[in-house]
């Protein structure tokens, strides 16, 4: 029998459609479709300079916007050979961080929801919340920030931001404490996740996957740590990694990685100093002829941006190498032996985000 | 008694707590108080349109509740920018809604095409291909923008229940009248 | 009368052409991994036809289109390269070729490599490396779909992306971007 999870279902994830083959309840074949969010976003950027296409990165991941915007314009810093200021890579690493956190509570909700759970939805988005807000205030906006530019960032973080951040990272200590204890060890979570949807090792570095799906498989494997970028070398924070390769474990992982983000944020305010936030850019980017291949670790993976330049003050070609495209190909591996109610569980602990999938 | 004070009317000594009212504007205040969605984000506007159904900013105390299957909604949200390969699934999920059915466009990509203007694969404006009731403007519009959408949709339910479902009345008279001595203006 | 008029000083003798700007160039900049992978480069390949540059912090290793498959089989079998990830694979379009880059890593050896191939625009055939990374299944289906380079081999090349019957290769630089329909 076929089936059709259809583009529109309140498990996809935005507009995914998987048509499976079943067997009673058992899924013989499953073929994923894709396409349904193409906006033609890389075609654009041909059309942009570099400070207006920062507003369609934010658009590909919109749910961890500023680990997008950090992607391209350390590709363009690279290939200008920018030297970024110390107190800039403060402000982002620190955004970022937040970001992850806000991200991974997205995920903790929709997935609670997605195994059936109705209360963590509402604990996750109450702990988003409080972020998103200090986003507000730093930013001046909820979630298309827009706010980290070639050669540094838009402007300065307000003058109360200290108080703000500590507070905040006190707020979501016993956030993440309380949404950790509501989901992770209910028995009724872990009939459901636990050895559902398992890819070992090599299997996930074959297919190109990377993030929580790969260490959930056991691989250690964290840009921030492989290939540091920007400051990540002077904080001290430890990398998750799972065992079995199942739903569970990549739902563990994230949970863990938020702790490890909070750790991050408390390093970076203490380590900050006052200082410019910009390096001496025009204001109109133009970096030299080239290509640069620039990787960041956003909350679903390897994000990574090849860029190509001719010398105008527009690129010649940008390709965004999204982490959930990867991903996503990995769930004909998953699904090979599962039941139909699996199936939403196992796409909801890849945590894709369609924008970026399709781009 | 004194003054202008009208009759008192039979069925008040009947039923003495009876309200009474129009029936279309007691289907209308009946409809409006529970809208229910059709949960149909498509990309970012729908990571918003979310956080306004939940706890911060609750939808539920207006009576708006998401429901997946659109055979039993009354409103389609379409959050998100509209691509071609997503046209026909959306007409198709518009044609399943039953009647009464009204459409909010959140966010600039649905009202517009948004920060896609003029790309390959985008369609300009889900008005392109089902008809809009409001349109919610933002990139992406704040929870209290969706909110403040959904009032206006709730206003003009009462407003074309009120108007028993005609057009509103049109302020300026068309220039192509004819006045050839026919009937005097 | 006339007066015999003086020969005036004849004019310099223009340009014909302006001389266009400088466009500056990233200078390749290797460091000491990039170094040593350029250095064993030469002879895990010596059987086949490669050219050995570098671009930025990149190690490029240049093949034809026919034996890429060869080139990347080796890269990730021979245990001095170990590529046992396909970052990604993009086409880009340079007017008269159209470029195909393998973006390899290895998650153990920590080094990098980018595989680049070159195809005309009107015969764009490559054969698949969906035998050697089964990620690179859908990004040769994105490449076919947006450019229209054809992978031969790949077991299933509809289109990804775009609809069914969507007529034209927007990623090229021939798809104009103000040929769009509204609806």
């Amino acid at each position: 029998m076929m089936l059709n999870l259809g583009p529109q279902h309140p498990s996809t994830h935005g507009v995914f459609r998987l048509v499976l083959w079943l067997d009673g309840e058992r899924i013989v074949r499953a073929e994923p479709h894709i396409g349904y969010l193409h906006r033609g976003s890389e075609k654009l950027c041909e059309r942009e300079d570099y400070t207006q296409i920062i507003t369609l990165f934010d658009r590909l991941d919109y749910v961890a916007n500023l680990n997008g915007e950090l992607a391209f314009c350390m590709a363009a810093e690279k290939l200008m050979g920018l030297e970024v200021p110390d107190r800039a890579w403060y402000v982002r690493s620190i955004l970022c961080e937040l970001n992850r956190i806000a991200s991974h509570m997205l995920f903790y909700g929709v997935y609670g929801l997605d195994t059936g759970a109705m209360t963590p939805i509402l604990y996750g988005f109450r702990e988003r919340e409080r972020i998103v807000l200090l986003f507000e205030a730093v930013t001046g906006a909820r979630m298309m920030h827009n706010f980290i530019r070639v050669g540094g960032v838009k402007q300065d973080l307000p003058e109360d931001f200290v108080q703000r951040v500590n507070k905040l990272t006190d707020e979501l200590k016993r956030g993440i404490e309380e949404c950790d204890q509501l989901l992770t060890n209910s028995e009724l979570f872990l009939a459901r996740t636990k050895g559902v949807g398992s890819i070992d090792g090599p299997t996930a570095r074959d297919y190109g996957c990377t993030g929580p799906v790969l260490r959930a498989s056991g691989v250690k494997e964290d840009v921030r740590v492989s290939e540091p970028y920007g400051i990540y070398d002077r904080f001290e924070f430890g990398i998750p990694v799972g065992s079995n390769g199942d739903c569970w474990d990549r739902y563990y992982i994230r949970v863990e990685e938020m702790r490890q983000s909070l750790s991050i944020i408390e390093q970076a305010v203490k380590q900050m100093e006052p200082g410019p936030i910009q390096a001496k850019v025009r204001r109109i980017a133009r970096p030299p002829k080239g290509e640069a291949y620039v990787r960041t670790e956003s909350p679903r993976g390897d994000f990574a941006v090849f860029l190509v330049s001719d010398g105008g003050d527009k690129p010649y070609r940008v390709k965004v190498r999204a982490p959930s495209f990867a991903n996503l190909q990995s769930i004909t591996h998953m699904l090979r032996d599962a039941y139909i109610a699996d199936a939403v569980v196992i796409l909801g602990s890849i945590d894709i985000i369609l924008g970026e999938v399709d781009r | 008694m004194s003054g202008n004070v009208p009759a008192e009317a039979p069925f008040e000594r009947v039923l003495p707590n009876a309200v009474v009212c129009k029936s279309n504007e007691l289907f209308a205040l009946a409809r409006k108080s529970s809208l229910w969605t059709l949960s149909f984000g498509l990309a970012c506007c729908a990571i918003e349109m979310i956080g306004a159904h939940m706890s911060h900013h609750d939808l539920d105390r207006f009576g708006v509740v998401t429901w997946p299957s659109p055979r039993q909604s009354d409103v389609m949200i379409v959050a998100g920018t509209v691509v071609k390969k997503m046209a026909d699934p959306i007409k198709r999920l518009y044609e399943q809604m039953p009647d009464p059915k009204w459409v909010i466009a959140m966010g600039s990509c649905a009202t517009n095409g948004g920060p896609y203007y003029r790309s390959y694969s985008v369609v300009m404006g889900v008005d392109h291909l089902i008809p809009v009731d409001v349109y919610v403007p933002g990139c992406p519009p704040r929870p209290e923008a969706l909110m403040f959408g959904i009032m206006e949709l709730q206003k003009k339910i009462t407003e074309d229940a009120k108007r028993r479902g005609l057009p509103p009345p049109r302020l300026i008279s068309p220039p192509s009248a004819p006045t050839d001595g026919a009937s005097p203006r | 009368m006339t007066t015999p008029q003086e020969k005036k000083p004849a004019k310099p003798e223009r340009a014909t052409h302006r001389r266009e700007p400088e466009v500056p160039v990233a200078p390749a900049a290797l460091d000491e991994r990039g170094k040593a992978l350029a250095a064993i480069l030469p002879q895990v390949f010596s059987g086949l036809d490669v050219q050995i540059s570098a671009a930025m912090d990149e190690v490029v290793l240049a093949a034809k289109p026919q034996d890429v498959p060869a080139v990347c089989r080796i890269a990730k079998e021979d245990p001095r390269l170990d590529f046992d990830y396909l970052r990604c694979l993009s086409v880009v379009d340079y007017i008269e070729r159209l470029e195909v880059d393998y973006h390899l890593f290895s998650l153990d050896k920590r080094h990098k490599m980018v595989v680049k191939t070159s195809v005309p625009p009107d015969a764009a055939n490559v054969p698949t490396v969906s035998g050697v990374w089964r990620g690179a299944d859908w990004y040769e289906r994105e490449g076919h779909d947006l450019f229209g380079v054809v992978f031969d081999g790949h077991p299933n090349l509809r289109p990804l992306l775009l609809y069914e019957g969507f007529e034209g290769h927007p990623g090229r630089k021939s798809f104009l971007f103000h040929e769009y329909d509204e609806w």
